[in-house]
């Protein structure tokens, strides 16, 4: 089922009348999300994208714009008839119930034509649980699961009435490093499987990267890039974009451009020709740098880290954003960890060059 | 653990508490358990030197005693009523403040109001509100009357004014009263209590059900009642634990007969039969009569918790 937000805006009337203090949760948001796929929605804390998912899924209404589930105008509708499944946060499985009370609830509710006979509901609900593999679990407690068990519940819970969209807040939150590797796998085998329409929100830029068609970067309730994950790395639009994506993150750095060249720090490090003369934000990605003797930028190096694969070589310089700037460079380079400096020459297509006042893009040609 | 050169100090310090918990709880446990298995014993004749010999006579006397059985009556009736009734009504009321916006700190004080007032007053507005005065021997010069808030409005609404708690009202109608006085007195704390359940109830239950479209009574038996389950035990627990030390609601509304006029004692009270006992210097009856209420209230606090066991989830 294809998703459109037209200019759907949410505001929150502030707590305090006297003041008005009103929050604009979100701002003018257009998206059309397609048929089938798995779409994250990013951003950093109170960037809106909780209120987003909410008003998908019905249990909030924008302030202004439409939803539409294809051609459905679904703005008005309530909830439940939305045919969207959800799972929350801490995934809110009712304590009392079994597993399997658990996933056959949403079946008991349905009305009118889509009864089902018990039966059904309960072939139903088994293949529900066999496609998240907790069909063992069915008699357990949810206090008697561990956490990645109760997560798979709940989206048993939510897949059980076969929804048109599938909602996910920040699915991986509650479990642990190496459960949630396991899990963003088995969310993005599901999805495929079932191929149901599905939106998730998390504030983990790797986690959306790893398991998305498309992800939507959002900052203050604005949109600030869509797009496929490995483009979006690739090709920031601006510097928010940019310092949110990548671990470890991107570098930045003062600098300015002048006659097409790239100056740090007093040195030309980089042709960039086709930008204009002004002071810029510099943003090189960590597998940016290369060691190189004779390469025109200078560090001053203080450590360097061996992590098997890679070498990650931290050092500081005078016009760095950041406290340290951290480099990642491929093992069979060696590095002596003596030397007090370190020079490196810049692979053009992962430096990125940002307006100093408003953040965007300036674009240079890359030979 | 103390070092324990210092034990005396911590000692010390405990020494109030320690001796006044000694002198006022300790003991008179220990006492009333000794007075219940002396035969016939009487505080002011023990004073006079006389020795009792030990046996379970206090027990055989209090419960071949009509009044005793009479009181036992009386008391497992009204628990029986108002526990139920107070428990439901709580519930309703606590969703149903849970759930408004508007004026809610205002309603929730009017339902605490009972809670701060003193019961016997209470008891006595409430007999004011079921009283009847008039004649009841009918001469002819004599206009009857009624006069009391329910026999005003029975009669506005054209039914025929009830005896309720006056010279000749029958048994049915006191019970209806106290029903009435004691369910109204006990909903302050259960509201108190459920309310409290039911702000702590993850809302996030609700939007999920809300998403699964489930229907507004299914959430209320389905999710709010079982996720409320903890605080109705306890709630149930207390009433019945309440109910059976019921007393100064029937002083409060009949004064100290404890009863109309015409049959006065009629709705004594295990604890009234206690305090009966007691002014008449029977100590040996009235230990014994506490204890058999002690061991009323442990059979029934134990059933309460193993079907809660079973009611009771997480």
């Amino acid at each position: 089922m294809k998703i459109v937000l037209q200019n759907i805006t949410k505001i929150f009337p502030g707590r305090n009348k006297k003041v008005d203090e009103e929050v604009i949760a979100v701002n003018d948001f257009n998206l059309e999300i397609p048929d089938g796929k798995l779409i994250g929605l990013l951003g950093p804390s109170g960037c809106g994208k909780s209120t987003t998912l909410y008003m998908i899924s019905g249990l909030q209404k924008p302030s202004q714009g439409k939803i539409f589930f294809g051609e459905d105008d679904v703005t008005e509708l309530s909830t439940e008839n939305r045919g969207v499944g959800l799972v929350f946060q801490n995934y809110a499985l009712y304590p009392h119930m079994t597993v399997k009370q658990n996933i056959l609830f949403p079946l008991q509710n349905l009305k009118g034509d889509d009864k089902l006979s018990k039966q059904q509901m309960l072939d139903r609900a088994v293949y529900a649980a066999k496609l998240v593999q907790i069909d063992d679990l069915m008699e357990r407690k949810p206090s008697e699961l561990s956490g990645g068990q109760q997560q798979r519940v709940a989206i048993a819970r939510a897949l059980v009435k076969m929804p048109r969209v599938l909602l996910l807040d920040e699915p991986l939150s509650n479990l642990d490093a190496r459960l949630r590797l396991q899990t963003r796998e088995e969310i993005r085998k599901i999805q495929k499987k079932t191929g149901i329409t599905t939106v998730f929100v998390t504030h983990d830029q790797e986690e959306a990267m790893s398991i998305s068609d498309m992800i939507v970067v959002m900052k203050l309730g604005i949109i600030q890039q869509v797009g496929n994950p490995q483009n979006v790395y690739d090709d920031p639009v601006n510097l928010f974009v940019a310092k949110f994506l990548g671990t470890p993150p991107i570098n930045v750095f003062e600098g300015s451009v002048k006659e097409g060249k790239l100056y740090l720090d007093g040195t030309a490090v980089m042709d960039v020709k086709g930008a204009d003369d002004r002071e810029v934000f510099v943003g090189i990605r960590p597998e940016g740098f290369i060691l190189d003797e004779n390469g025109p930028m200078q560090c001053h190096l203080n450590n360097v880290e061996v992590m098997g694969r890679d070498v990650s070589i931290v050092s500081t310089s005078k016009c760095s954003v950041n406290p340290v700037i951290r480099s990642i460079i491929n093992a069979d380079n060696k590095v002596d960890a003596s030397c007090e400096n370190v020079r490196f020459s810049l692979k053009p297509h992962k430096v990125f060059l940002f307006d100093k006042q408003d953040e965007k893009r300036i674009y240079f040609e890359v030979r | 653990m103390v070092d324990n050169k210092q034990q005396w100090k911590a000692w010390l310090y405990l020494s109030p508490a320690i001796v006044l918990l000694l002198v006022f709880t300790v003991w008179p446990i220990i006492n009333t358990i000794r007075m219940a298995f002396l035969e016939g014993y009487s505080g002011l004749q023990a004073v006079g030197g006389i020795n009792y010999s030990f046996g379970f006579g206090n027990f055989v006397k209090v419960i071949h005693y009509n009044k005793f059985i009479n009181c036992l009556k009386t008391t497992i009736l009204l628990c029986v009523l108002t526990v139920p009734i107070s428990t439901f009504l709580a519930l309703l009321i606590a969703v149903a403040l849970n759930s408004i916006k508007f004026l809610q700190k205002g309603l929730q004080t009017i339902f605490f109001l009972p809670y701060v007032t003193n019961s016997i007053a209470i008891g006595m507005v409430f007999a004011a509100m079921f009283n009847i005065v008039g004649s009841f021997y009918g001469t002819e010069n004599e206009i009857i009357v009624t006069a009391g808030i329910i026999n005003n409005v029975i009669e506005f609404f054209g039914g025929q004014s009830v005896n309720w708690i006056n010279y000749g009202s029958t048994y049915t109608a006191n019970i209806i009263v106290l029903t009435v006085y004691i369910v109204w007195n006990a909903l302050p704390f259960k509201i108190l209590v459920l309310l409290g359940g039911l702000q702590s109830i993850n809302t996030q239950y609700y939007d999920a059900a809300k998403v699964d479209g489930t229907p507004k009574r299914r959430v209320f038996t389905h999710i709010t009642v079982p996720l409320l389950s903890p605080m109705l035990a306890y709630v149930i627990i207390t009433g019945f634990i309440g109910g059976f030390k019921e007393y100064s609601s029937i002083v409060g509304i009949f004064g100290e007969t404890m009863g109309p006029a015409d049959d006065a004692r009629r709705l004594n009270t295990m604890v009234g039969f206690i305090y009966d006992a007691l002014s008449t210097n029977s100590q040996g009856t009235a230990s014994a009569a506490a204890l058999i209420l002690f061991g009323i209230i442990l059979v029934v606090t134990l059933i309460n918790t193993m079907v809660g066991k079973k009611k009771v989830h997480y």
